[in-house]
């Protein structure tokens, strides 16, 4: 036991040095600005809360998003009602999403397997549906929720920044340029604001998995029906790590508005909620650090396909000769750029197929394979 | 009354296409055991058969007119699709009703897809968890999608139906209502008679065909009609392919009605499957009933009163979100959905 508190430890240092010198880290990869790095630690937030419950139970929600969603709302609203400082608006970001999980968990956790799926999935559609259009004067509809001039922000002062703060603290603010053998780090104030979150979780999350709790959970995955014969009742612990789970999505979609003073329904949509799975499986579903490695993973290369145009692919097959080239781009071309989404998909598939344990799942195996000849060597 | 029926009748288009695929995902599920979460996606690729033959059809030959010009001041060049210039009049009444032809069109194209799908994808997860099931379809739907939408763009097509069917009709008068109290447009009546052949076709066959019998006791136990010495995957994999066809001639159909676009697959899927639950997993004549079921409450409360009413007892836009109130009612009350029979997903 003492052991695995060690390497938990170990795992957790190593977490914070990497989040901490995340913008160094990432200086050379032309990842290094802020508006991609809190997209790291929101994402990561949000897979390290998807993870609690589908890594642990095997309960596949297909509407977290909606989670999401919502606490970028009730962020906004602090923000027109409050004032610009982000705490307020965290904390009632976190509680209106945890009051809807409650509510759509209690229900949808009366089924099991597919009807579950399908139940959180529809709750997330009408949730989507009722924001897009019939609670207008909540949300604004289409156009998302922003902050106007006129609203009504009673604690602002006179003096504090009309920017997301935190008591002063602007969050857009880069604090730190330096230069990385030639590549700009950007150290920016936002980031570090989600970075202390995202450890935040990820330390909250391992004390998870490793409590009795976290054991009662995974039971229910190996086998729920053998539980309730042992005369344990699965549903409140269920409920429970349904509810966690959805505080994190709020509290990521809390970062979200603090970051980009704006919601909109897109947010909330299925496509959002497929994407978190899809980050929690690439990863790994059920480990710890798997999550936070999908969501980098998956929002990196959104960031660098997506930029990716005919100009810049013909730049890359420049080397071949013109026809070759011209043969390159025509079959690259579909997968990048606005086509990202095809190459999203296609990943989805190559690991649900060939990696079904995600990234930490392959390089355990990879290792696992590799001491296992060394030990046959030895013998 | 009259209102009360045009609502009813605007229901039962939306239904059938509900009922449709609704029908396609219980064969799926309850053969093969299988969540499919590209069905939605099979039902756009049907759709965007249609709007390929349409657009084959009028491929037209170019040619300059130097006595005519257009409004920019150039010559006008003048097309006419090959069809109207080989065949005459047949031509141009082959491409007037090029929707309808779609459908012969589409039964081999959705039969290859549905046979690829299943042999090729399917068939290596029966043994995995359902989680994986969804995932993998899940990202099938997606890259199904965004082919279709590299090929076509983002924008709906719009495909017109026979000029035959172009109008509406007046109901009402034949039941006894006043002059243009209850019309309904055509081609959906056509599409409601053409459902109801469908699902009739499918039953049918089910229950009067050797091959069918087969099935049903694949269904009801898949091993024993194994050791009987049936190939009874051989006989799986060609109701998948079957469930494909259906899915696929309900979105040829739809074109008229709704322009189809690159997502038009997954807005469906995600109603067809509320739909199911609603039915009850694995029960066919429940996914029929509750889909036509859904389809006309959906048209119900968009009527004004029924909203109104709603609006006053807080509940605002009922329009929006019947179905999945009614989903989460049924579940509450009848967890097994309305015809869902014991045993079927209760783990």
């Amino acid at each position: 036991m003492n052991s695995t508190t060690l390497s938990d430890r170990a795992l957790l240092l190593f977490f914070i040095f990497l989040v901490l010198a995340g913008p160094a880290i990432l200086a050379p990869f032309g990842g290094s600005y802020p508006d991609l790095l809190q997209k790291f630690a929101i994402f990561g937030v949000f897979a390290i809360g998807f993870n609690i419950l589908f890594g642990l139970t095997g309960y596949l929600s297909f509407g977290h998003a909606a989670f999401l969603g919502a606490g970028s709302y009730a962020a906004v609203w602090m923000f027109k009602l409050l004032s610009y400082n982000v705490l307020p608006a965290l904390i009632l970001s976190v509680i209106v999403a945890g009051l809807f999980s409650v509510v759509i968990g209690y229900i949808s956790l009366r089924r099991s397997g597919i009807y579950f799926s399908i139940l959180t999935l529809a709750f997330a559609q009408m949730m989507f549906n009722v924001a897009y259009s019939v609670a207008t004067p909540i949300t604004n509809g289409e156009t998302g929720l922003q902050i106007y001039n006129d609203d009504p922000q009673w604690l602002q002062g006179a003096d504090s920044p009309l920017t997301t703060n935190l008591f002063g603290l602007k969050m857009n603010e880069v604090f730190w340029r330096p230069e990385f053998l030639g590549f700009e780090a950007q150290f920016n104030v936002g980031y570090y604001f989600c970075a202390f979150f995202l450890i935040l979780a990820f330390y909250i999350s391992m004390r998870i998995s490793r409590s009795p709790f976290g054991m009662m959970l995974r039971a229910v995955k190996t086998n729920q029906t053998r539980l309730s014969f042992t005369g344990v009742s699965t549903r409140p612990y269920m409920l429970a790590a349904f509810v966690i789970s959805g505080m994190y999505a709020g509290l990521a979609g809390g970062l979200w508005a603090c970051m980009d003073p704006l919601a909109g329904a897109e947010r909330m949509q299925w496509t959002a909620s497929g994407e978190v799975v899809l980050m929690t499986i690439l990863g790994g579903a059920g480990t710890l650090l798997g999550p936070v490695l999908g969501a980098g993973f998956i929002k990196y290369f959104e960031a660098i396909f997506s930029k990716i145009n005919d100009q810049v692919l013909h730049s890359w097959f420049a080397f071949m000769p013109d026809g070759l080239e011209n043969v390159m781009v025509a079959i690259v071309h579909p997968f990048v750029g606005k086509g990202w989404h095809l190459t999203l998909g296609l990943l989805f598939m190559l690991i649900v197929i060939f990696l079904p344990g995600g990234l930490i799942g392959g390089i355990t195996s990879l290792g696992r394979w590799i001491t296992g000849r060394g030990r046959k060597d030895q013998g | 009354m009259d209102a009360i029926l045009l609502q009813v009748l605007n229901g039962l288009d939306k239904g059938s296409a509900y009922a449709l695929i609704a029908l396609g995902l219980t064969l799926i599920f309850g053969t093969l055991g299988v969540v499919n979460f590209a069905h939605g996606a099979l039902f756009m690729i049907g759709a965007f058969c249609a709007v390929t033959l349409n657009k084959i059809f009028s491929i037209s030959s170019e040619k300059v007119n130097p006595d005519k010009t257009d409004f920019l001041g150039n010559p006008l060049v003048e097309k006419t699709p090959y069809l109207e210039s080989w065949f005459g009049d047949t031509g141009i009444a082959i491409m007037d009703w090029s929707v309808p032809l779609a459908i012969l069109f589409s039964i081999p194209i959705m039969m290859f897809i549905g046979y690829v799908m299943e042999r090729g994808l399917i068939r290596h997860f029966y043994k995995r968890p359902h989680a994986d099931q969804i995932l993998v379809t899940f990202g099938l739907a997606i890259v199904l999608q965004e082919i279709v939408k590299a090929f076509y763009g983002a924008n709906p097509i719009q495909t017109p139906s026979p000029a035959a069917f172009v109008g509406t009709l007046d109901i009402g008068v034949y039941i006894g209502f006043a002059e243009n109290a209850i019309t309904y447009p055509y081609w959906r009546l056509v599409y409601f008679a053409f459902a109801c052949a469908v699902i009739f076709a499918v039953f049918a066959f089910l229950r009067f065909t050797t091959f069918g019998m087969v099935v049903r006791a694949g269904m009801a136990d898949r091993e024993t009609v194994g050791l009987l010495g049936i190939d009874i995957d051989k006989k799986f994999t060609i109701m998948f392919a079957i469930a494909a066809v259906v899915a696929g001639v309900a979105g040829v159909m739809y074109t008229p009605i709704n322009s189809p676009n690159y997502h038009m697959g997954m807005d469906f899927l995600v109603l067809s499957f509320v739909v199911v639950v609603v039915g009850g997993m694995g029960s066919l004549p429940g996914a029929v009933l509750a889909g036509f079921l859904l389809g006309v409450l959906e048209s119900f409360a968009s009527m004004n009163v029924v909203k109104q009413f709603f609006e006053s007892i807080f509940i605002p836009s009922i329009d929006q979100i019947v179905i999945y109130l009614v989903a989460v009612i049924v579940l509450l009350v009848r967890p097994r959905g309305l015809m869902g029979r014991k045993g079927v997903m209760e783990e």
